[in-house]
Protein backbone atom coordinates (compact mmCIF):
# COMPACT_ATOMS: atom_id res chain seq x y z
CA UNK A 1 0.00 0.00 0.00
CA UNK A 2 2.69 2.50 0.61
CA UNK A 3 4.38 1.66 -2.32
CA UNK A 4 1.29 2.35 -4.42
CA UNK A 5 0.51 6.04 -2.97
CA UNK A 6 4.51 6.26 -3.74
CA UNK A 7 3.89 5.39 -7.13
CA UNK A 8 0.56 7.79 -7.50
CA UNK A 9 2.75 10.86 -6.35
CA UNK A 10 4.97 10.32 -8.79
CA UNK A 11 2.58 10.36 -11.43
CA UNK A 12 2.50 14.28 -11.02
CA UNK A 13 5.47 14.66 -10.86
CA UNK A 14 7.00 12.96 -13.85
CA UNK A 15 4.42 14.99 -15.59
CA UNK A 16 5.69 18.14 -14.30
CA UNK A 17 9.39 17.16 -15.42
CA UNK A 18 7.57 16.57 -19.06
CA UNK A 19 5.76 19.48 -19.13
CA UNK A 20 9.73 21.30 -18.34
CA UNK A 21 10.61 19.49 -21.68
CA UNK A 22 8.20 21.15 -23.39
CA UNK A 23 9.86 24.25 -23.18
CA UNK A 24 13.07 22.46 -24.55
CA UNK A 25 11.47 23.65 -28.71
CA UNK A 26 13.60 26.80 -30.06
CA UNK A 27 10.98 27.61 -32.37
CA UNK A 28 10.71 31.16 -31.44
CA UNK A 29 14.20 31.60 -30.99
CA UNK A 30 15.04 30.77 -34.59
CA UNK A 31 12.35 32.39 -36.63
CA UNK A 32 12.00 31.30 -40.79
CA UNK A 33 13.32 34.64 -41.15
CA UNK A 34 16.70 35.95 -42.72
CA UNK A 35 18.76 37.25 -40.21
CA UNK A 36 22.06 39.32 -41.62
CA UNK A 37 24.34 37.49 -43.02
CA UNK A 38 22.30 33.99 -42.26
CA UNK A 39 22.44 30.88 -44.80
CA UNK A 40 19.48 30.55 -46.96
CA UNK A 41 18.08 27.29 -48.63
CA UNK A 42 15.41 29.50 -50.92
CA UNK A 43 18.46 31.23 -52.81
CA UNK A 44 21.03 29.59 -54.91
CA UNK A 45 23.98 30.60 -53.46
CA UNK A 46 23.48 29.77 -50.09
CA UNK A 47 23.52 33.43 -48.93
CA UNK A 48 19.85 35.53 -47.52
CA UNK A 49 22.33 38.53 -48.07
CA UNK A 50 21.05 39.43 -52.01
CA UNK A 51 23.46 41.00 -54.47
CA UNK A 52 22.64 44.39 -55.56
CA UNK A 53 21.35 44.46 -59.03
CA UNK A 54 23.13 46.26 -61.76
CA UNK A 55 23.51 50.00 -61.86
CA UNK A 56 21.85 50.72 -58.63
CA UNK A 57 22.13 53.65 -56.41
CA UNK A 58 21.64 53.84 -52.56
CA UNK A 59 18.63 56.22 -51.90
CA UNK A 60 20.85 60.04 -50.79
CA UNK A 61 23.85 58.37 -52.29
CA UNK A 62 23.52 59.60 -56.18
CA UNK A 63 26.69 60.58 -57.28
CA UNK A 64 25.59 64.32 -58.63
CA UNK A 65 28.85 66.62 -56.87
CA UNK A 66 32.08 65.13 -59.49
CA UNK A 67 34.28 67.38 -56.83
CA UNK A 68 32.30 65.75 -53.60
CA UNK A 69 32.02 62.49 -54.68
CA UNK A 70 35.13 61.76 -56.83
CA UNK A 71 37.33 64.58 -55.90
CA UNK A 72 38.14 66.31 -59.38
CA UNK A 73 35.95 68.96 -61.56
CA UNK A 74 36.10 68.11 -65.28
CA UNK A 75 39.20 65.68 -64.46
CA UNK A 76 41.23 67.81 -62.54
CA UNK A 77 41.96 67.49 -58.55
CA UNK A 78 40.01 69.59 -56.50
CA UNK A 79 42.50 71.97 -54.87
CA UNK A 80 39.94 72.65 -51.66
CA UNK A 81 37.18 70.80 -49.82
CA UNK A 82 34.06 70.61 -50.77
CA UNK A 83 32.99 71.62 -47.29
CA UNK A 84 33.24 74.22 -44.82
CA UNK A 85 36.46 73.23 -42.67
CA UNK A 86 35.44 73.06 -39.27
CA UNK A 87 37.34 71.53 -35.44
CA UNK A 88 34.73 69.15 -35.86
CA UNK A 89 35.32 67.64 -39.62
CA UNK A 90 39.16 67.47 -38.90
CA UNK A 91 38.75 65.51 -35.19
CA UNK A 92 35.96 63.19 -37.19
CA UNK A 93 39.37 62.74 -39.63
CA UNK A 94 41.55 62.31 -37.35
CA UNK A 95 39.39 59.77 -35.55
CA UNK A 96 38.42 58.00 -38.68
CA UNK A 97 42.71 58.15 -39.60
CA UNK A 98 43.86 56.28 -36.49
CA UNK A 99 41.04 53.61 -37.26
CA UNK A 100 41.00 52.77 -41.01
CA UNK A 101 44.77 54.77 -42.25
CA UNK A 102 47.14 54.42 -39.24
CA UNK A 103 47.31 50.45 -39.37
CA UNK A 104 49.69 50.96 -42.18
CA UNK A 105 50.66 55.01 -42.64
CA UNK A 106 50.97 55.23 -39.09
CA UNK A 107 49.59 58.21 -36.63
CA UNK A 108 51.57 60.36 -37.87
CA UNK A 109 51.81 59.40 -41.79
CA UNK A 110 55.09 58.88 -41.88
CA UNK A 111 54.77 55.41 -43.39
CA UNK A 112 55.28 53.38 -40.82
CA UNK A 113 52.51 51.58 -39.13
CA UNK A 114 52.68 48.23 -37.68
CA UNK A 115 51.35 46.52 -40.59
CA UNK A 116 54.02 47.96 -42.56
CA UNK A 117 56.43 46.62 -39.62
CA UNK A 118 55.11 43.29 -40.47
CA UNK A 119 56.00 43.09 -44.10
CA UNK A 120 53.18 45.21 -46.17
CA UNK A 121 55.24 47.31 -48.72
CA UNK A 122 56.27 50.70 -47.29
CA UNK A 123 53.65 53.30 -48.34
CA UNK A 124 55.25 57.34 -49.24
CA UNK A 125 55.40 59.44 -46.12
CA UNK A 126 52.95 62.12 -46.18
CA UNK A 127 55.53 64.41 -45.57
CA UNK A 128 57.22 64.51 -48.98
CA UNK A 129 57.09 67.24 -51.15
CA UNK A 130 55.51 65.49 -53.28
CA UNK A 131 52.83 64.48 -51.03
CA UNK A 132 52.42 67.98 -49.80
CA UNK A 133 51.99 69.76 -52.96
CA UNK A 134 49.50 67.02 -53.87
CA UNK A 135 46.09 68.59 -54.74
CA UNK A 136 43.86 67.31 -51.76
CA UNK A 137 41.43 65.54 -54.46
CA UNK A 138 44.23 63.14 -55.14
CA UNK A 139 43.78 61.98 -50.88
CA UNK A 140 39.83 61.83 -51.41
CA UNK A 141 40.94 60.03 -55.12
CA UNK A 142 43.20 57.46 -52.93
CA UNK A 143 40.92 56.36 -50.60
CA UNK A 144 38.18 55.58 -52.78
CA UNK A 145 40.45 53.80 -55.72
CA UNK A 146 43.01 52.82 -53.85
CA UNK A 147 46.76 53.11 -55.26
CA UNK A 148 49.83 50.68 -55.51
CA UNK A 149 49.34 47.93 -53.09
CA UNK A 150 46.47 49.60 -51.07
CA UNK A 151 43.24 48.18 -52.19
CA UNK A 152 40.33 50.96 -52.57
CA UNK A 153 38.24 52.02 -48.90
CA UNK A 154 35.15 53.40 -50.54
CA UNK A 155 33.01 50.50 -49.11
CA UNK A 156 34.59 51.43 -45.34
CA UNK A 157 34.55 54.92 -45.48
CA UNK A 158 32.01 57.17 -46.98
CA UNK A 159 32.85 60.05 -48.83
CA UNK A 160 32.00 62.59 -46.42
CA UNK A 161 34.40 60.46 -43.79
CA UNK A 162 37.16 60.87 -46.96
CA UNK A 163 37.11 64.61 -47.28
CA UNK A 164 37.63 64.64 -43.25
CA UNK A 165 40.61 62.20 -43.52
CA UNK A 166 42.19 64.35 -46.61
CA UNK A 167 41.53 67.63 -44.34
CA UNK A 168 43.27 65.45 -41.54
CA UNK A 169 45.94 64.36 -43.63
CA UNK A 170 46.53 67.73 -44.28
CA UNK A 171 46.87 69.27 -40.56
CA UNK A 172 49.75 66.02 -40.19
CA UNK A 173 51.69 67.65 -42.82
CA UNK A 174 51.60 71.21 -41.66
CA UNK A 175 52.49 69.40 -37.95
CA UNK A 176 55.45 68.42 -39.58
CA UNK A 177 56.80 71.73 -41.18
CA UNK A 178 54.99 74.30 -39.03
CA UNK A 179 56.30 77.60 -38.30
CA UNK A 180 56.45 79.22 -34.85
CA UNK A 181 55.56 82.54 -36.23
CA UNK A 182 52.38 81.46 -36.70
CA UNK A 183 51.29 79.99 -33.55
CA UNK A 184 49.06 82.49 -31.61
CA UNK A 185 51.72 84.34 -29.63
CA UNK A 186 50.64 82.96 -26.37
CA UNK A 187 51.22 79.15 -26.81
CA UNK A 188 54.47 80.58 -28.62
CA UNK A 189 55.96 82.00 -25.31
CA UNK A 190 55.02 79.10 -24.03
CA UNK A 191 56.94 76.76 -26.50
CA UNK A 192 59.85 79.22 -26.50
CA UNK A 193 59.90 79.42 -22.75
CA UNK A 194 59.65 75.27 -22.97
CA UNK A 195 62.88 75.27 -24.98
CA UNK A 196 64.94 77.30 -23.04
CA UNK B 1 -6.34 -7.08 14.61
CA UNK B 2 -3.72 -6.83 12.15
CA UNK B 3 -1.28 -4.22 12.55
CA UNK B 4 -2.01 -1.97 8.96
CA UNK B 5 1.35 -0.72 8.72
CA UNK B 6 4.01 -3.04 9.00
CA UNK B 7 7.04 -1.96 11.38
CA UNK B 8 9.52 -0.72 8.55
CA UNK B 9 6.77 1.81 7.85
CA UNK B 10 8.17 4.36 10.01
CA UNK B 11 11.53 4.51 8.35
CA UNK B 12 9.64 3.89 4.78
CA UNK B 13 8.08 7.54 5.95
CA UNK B 14 11.13 9.29 7.14
CA UNK B 15 13.06 8.06 3.96
CA UNK B 16 10.53 9.06 1.24
CA UNK B 17 9.64 12.60 3.01
CA UNK B 18 13.48 13.68 3.11
CA UNK B 19 13.80 11.73 -0.21
CA UNK B 20 11.11 14.02 -2.20
CA UNK B 21 12.91 17.27 -0.25
CA UNK B 22 16.56 16.12 -2.32
CA UNK B 23 15.22 15.09 -5.24
CA UNK B 24 13.16 18.30 -6.12
CA UNK B 25 15.99 20.35 -4.74
CA UNK B 26 18.57 18.38 -6.35
CA UNK B 27 16.31 18.53 -9.73
CA UNK B 28 16.42 22.24 -9.24
CA UNK B 29 19.91 22.84 -8.51
CA UNK B 30 21.06 20.62 -11.50
CA UNK B 31 18.77 22.46 -14.17
CA UNK B 32 20.18 25.44 -12.40
CA UNK B 33 23.63 24.36 -13.19
CA UNK B 34 22.98 23.13 -16.59
CA UNK B 35 20.94 26.55 -17.52
CA UNK B 36 24.02 28.85 -16.39
CA UNK B 37 26.89 25.93 -17.84
CA UNK B 38 28.90 26.38 -20.92
CA UNK B 39 26.73 23.51 -22.29
CA UNK B 40 23.52 26.01 -22.41
CA UNK B 41 25.23 29.76 -22.31
CA UNK B 42 28.15 28.96 -24.67
CA UNK B 43 30.55 31.20 -22.40
CA UNK B 44 34.09 30.79 -22.55
CA UNK B 45 33.19 28.29 -25.26
CA UNK B 46 35.43 28.96 -28.36
CA UNK B 47 33.92 27.87 -31.69
CA UNK B 48 34.94 26.42 -34.82
CA UNK B 49 35.66 28.37 -37.62
CA UNK B 50 36.47 28.22 -41.26
CA UNK B 51 39.85 30.45 -40.74
CA UNK B 52 41.02 30.13 -36.87
CA UNK B 53 40.73 34.06 -36.84
CA UNK B 54 42.98 35.63 -34.07
CA UNK B 55 41.41 39.08 -32.99
CA UNK B 56 43.97 38.98 -30.65
CA UNK B 57 46.94 38.88 -33.03
CA UNK B 58 45.10 41.35 -35.14
CA UNK B 59 43.75 44.02 -32.28
CA UNK B 60 46.51 43.57 -29.55
CA UNK B 61 49.62 42.93 -31.52
CA UNK B 62 48.91 44.89 -34.86
CA UNK B 63 46.56 47.55 -32.93
CA UNK B 64 43.68 47.39 -35.62
CA UNK B 65 40.58 49.61 -34.60
CA UNK B 66 37.78 47.43 -34.23
CA UNK B 67 36.28 49.54 -36.72
CA UNK B 68 38.47 48.77 -39.81
CA UNK B 69 36.58 45.13 -40.16
CA UNK B 70 33.30 45.97 -38.38
CA UNK B 71 32.23 48.83 -40.20
CA UNK B 72 28.87 49.48 -39.55
CA UNK B 73 28.76 48.71 -35.90
CA UNK B 74 28.17 52.81 -35.71
CA UNK B 75 25.27 53.34 -38.46
CA UNK B 76 23.19 49.92 -38.20
CA UNK B 77 22.00 47.23 -36.05
CA UNK B 78 24.87 44.78 -37.19
CA UNK B 79 28.19 45.40 -36.59
CA UNK B 80 29.31 44.30 -39.90
CA UNK B 81 31.70 41.57 -41.31
CA UNK B 82 34.47 42.27 -42.94
CA UNK B 83 34.68 40.80 -46.92
CA UNK B 84 37.01 38.37 -48.03
CA UNK B 85 38.48 41.67 -49.85
CA UNK B 86 39.19 43.22 -46.59
CA UNK B 87 41.05 40.61 -45.69
CA UNK B 88 42.91 41.03 -48.77
CA UNK B 89 43.55 44.75 -48.02
CA UNK B 90 46.62 43.42 -46.07
CA UNK B 91 47.00 39.63 -47.21
CA UNK B 92 47.44 40.43 -50.56
CA UNK B 93 50.75 41.48 -49.17
CA UNK B 94 51.29 39.81 -46.22
CA UNK B 95 51.13 35.68 -45.43
CA UNK B 96 50.09 35.53 -48.83
CA UNK B 97 50.88 31.44 -49.30
CA UNK B 98 49.35 30.32 -45.60
CA UNK B 99 47.39 27.64 -45.87
CA UNK B 100 45.76 28.88 -42.83
CA UNK B 101 43.94 31.71 -45.16
CA UNK B 102 43.88 29.33 -48.34
CA UNK B 103 39.88 29.57 -47.21
CA UNK B 104 40.43 33.41 -47.63
CA UNK B 105 41.69 33.15 -51.28
CA UNK B 106 39.29 30.62 -52.14
CA UNK B 107 36.84 32.72 -51.31
CA UNK B 108 38.18 35.87 -52.75
CA UNK B 109 38.77 33.72 -55.96
CA UNK B 110 34.88 32.20 -56.39
CA UNK B 111 32.98 34.87 -54.67
CA UNK B 112 31.82 32.77 -52.04
CA UNK B 113 31.40 34.42 -48.89
CA UNK B 114 33.63 32.20 -45.67
CA UNK B 115 30.90 30.49 -43.87
CA UNK B 116 31.48 31.69 -39.71
CA UNK B 117 30.01 30.70 -37.17
CA UNK B 118 28.22 33.08 -35.34
CA UNK B 119 29.53 33.68 -31.73
CA UNK B 120 27.02 35.58 -30.93
CA UNK B 121 23.26 35.05 -31.18
CA UNK B 122 20.56 36.51 -29.56
CA UNK B 123 16.97 34.96 -29.77
CA UNK B 124 14.74 35.79 -32.66
CA UNK B 125 12.20 37.75 -30.57
CA UNK B 126 14.91 40.16 -29.09
CA UNK B 127 15.78 43.69 -31.20
CA UNK B 128 18.98 44.90 -30.53
CA UNK B 129 21.03 47.47 -32.25
CA UNK B 130 24.79 47.97 -31.81
CA UNK B 131 24.52 51.48 -33.62
CA UNK B 132 23.01 53.04 -30.66
CA UNK B 133 24.90 50.97 -27.86
CA UNK B 134 27.56 52.94 -29.28
CA UNK B 135 26.50 56.36 -29.28
CA UNK B 136 25.01 55.95 -25.80
CA UNK B 137 28.67 54.97 -24.63
CA UNK B 138 28.74 51.38 -24.06
CA UNK B 139 32.22 50.08 -25.46
CA UNK B 140 32.78 46.93 -26.95
CA UNK B 141 34.12 44.91 -24.33
CA UNK B 142 31.49 45.93 -22.07
CA UNK B 143 30.01 43.21 -23.94
CA UNK B 144 32.34 40.96 -25.64
CA UNK B 145 34.63 40.70 -22.96
CA UNK B 146 38.56 41.47 -23.50
CA UNK B 147 38.16 40.30 -27.52
CA UNK B 148 41.99 41.60 -27.98
CA UNK B 149 43.25 38.63 -25.70
CA UNK B 150 41.07 35.68 -27.92
CA UNK B 151 43.49 33.91 -29.97
CA UNK B 152 40.17 32.65 -31.05
CA UNK B 153 36.41 34.42 -30.26
CA UNK B 154 34.14 33.18 -27.71
CA UNK B 155 31.73 34.60 -25.54
CA UNK B 156 32.23 36.28 -22.83
CA UNK B 157 28.73 36.83 -21.33
CA UNK B 158 25.47 34.52 -21.76
CA UNK B 159 23.29 37.59 -23.50
CA UNK B 160 20.66 36.64 -21.19
CA UNK B 161 17.72 39.21 -20.15
CA UNK B 162 18.89 38.92 -17.17
CA UNK B 163 22.04 40.57 -17.97
CA UNK B 164 21.03 43.16 -20.75
CA UNK B 165 18.83 44.55 -17.81
CA UNK B 166 21.48 44.63 -15.25
CA UNK B 167 22.47 47.54 -17.92
CA UNK B 168 19.41 48.77 -18.76
CA UNK B 169 18.52 49.45 -14.89
CA UNK B 170 21.69 50.58 -13.88
CA UNK B 171 23.52 52.07 -17.29
CA UNK B 172 25.76 54.40 -14.87
CA UNK B 173 27.66 51.49 -14.22
CA UNK B 174 28.97 50.80 -17.50
CA UNK B 175 28.60 54.26 -19.71
CA UNK B 176 32.02 55.40 -20.92
CA UNK B 177 33.17 58.46 -22.25
CA UNK B 178 32.53 59.02 -26.14
CA UNK B 179 36.45 58.48 -26.85
CA UNK B 180 36.45 55.57 -25.20
CA UNK B 181 34.14 53.47 -26.62
CA UNK B 182 36.47 51.96 -28.96
CA UNK B 183 38.95 51.57 -26.29
CA UNK B 184 39.71 47.27 -25.24
CA UNK B 185 41.51 48.03 -21.68
CA UNK B 186 39.03 50.78 -20.72
CA UNK B 187 37.64 49.42 -17.05
CA UNK B 188 34.58 51.31 -14.90
CA UNK B 189 36.81 52.17 -12.33
CA UNK B 190 39.12 54.14 -14.63
CA UNK B 191 38.66 57.64 -16.02
CA UNK B 192 36.16 58.80 -13.75
CA UNK B 193 37.09 62.51 -14.72
CA UNK B 194 32.94 62.47 -15.78
CA UNK B 195 30.79 61.59 -13.16
CA UNK B 196 28.85 58.41 -14.73
CA UNK B 197 25.68 59.85 -13.70
CA UNK B 198 27.00 63.28 -15.62
CA UNK B 199 27.69 60.89 -18.37
CA UNK B 200 23.97 59.11 -18.58
CA UNK B 201 23.03 62.73 -18.44
CA UNK B 202 24.66 63.69 -21.38
CA UNK B 203 23.93 60.59 -23.77
CA UNK B 204 20.39 61.63 -22.47
CA UNK B 205 19.94 58.25 -21.46
CA UNK B 206 16.51 57.41 -20.42
CA UNK B 207 16.44 56.79 -16.96
CA UNK B 208 12.64 57.19 -16.19
CA UNK B 209 12.10 53.35 -16.68
CA UNK B 210 11.39 52.76 -20.38
CA UNK B 211 14.92 50.87 -20.85
CA UNK B 212 13.05 48.02 -19.43
CA UNK B 213 9.70 48.43 -20.91
CA UNK B 214 9.20 44.79 -22.88
CA UNK B 215 8.40 46.82 -25.87
CA UNK B 216 12.41 48.30 -25.77
CA UNK B 217 13.77 45.02 -26.99
CA UNK B 218 10.38 42.95 -27.37
CA UNK B 219 8.68 44.76 -30.26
Amino acid sequence: MISLSIRTSLYPLCFCGFLFLCACRHDMMNEPRAKTFSQSEFFKDGASARPLPANVVPRGEAQVNDAFHIGMTNGVYVTQLPMQLTPKLLARGRERFEAICAECHGRTGDGNGMVVQRGFPVPPSYHLDRMRNAPLGHFFDVITNGYGAMFPYAAQVEPQDRWAIAAYIRALQLSQHANPNDLPPDVRNKLEAESK
Amino acid sequence: MAQIFSRNANVYARVTTFGIVVLICGVGWATNEVFWSPYTTYVDVPLTQPVPFSHKHHVAEDGIDCRYCHTSVEKSRFAGMPTSETCMHCHSQIFTDVPLLAPVRESLATNAPLKWNRVHDLPDYVYFDHSIHVAKGIGCSTCHGRVDQMPITWRVNTLYMKWCLDCHRHPQKFVRPPDKVFAMTWQPSQDRQLEPTQLVRQYHIDTSGRLTNCSTCHR
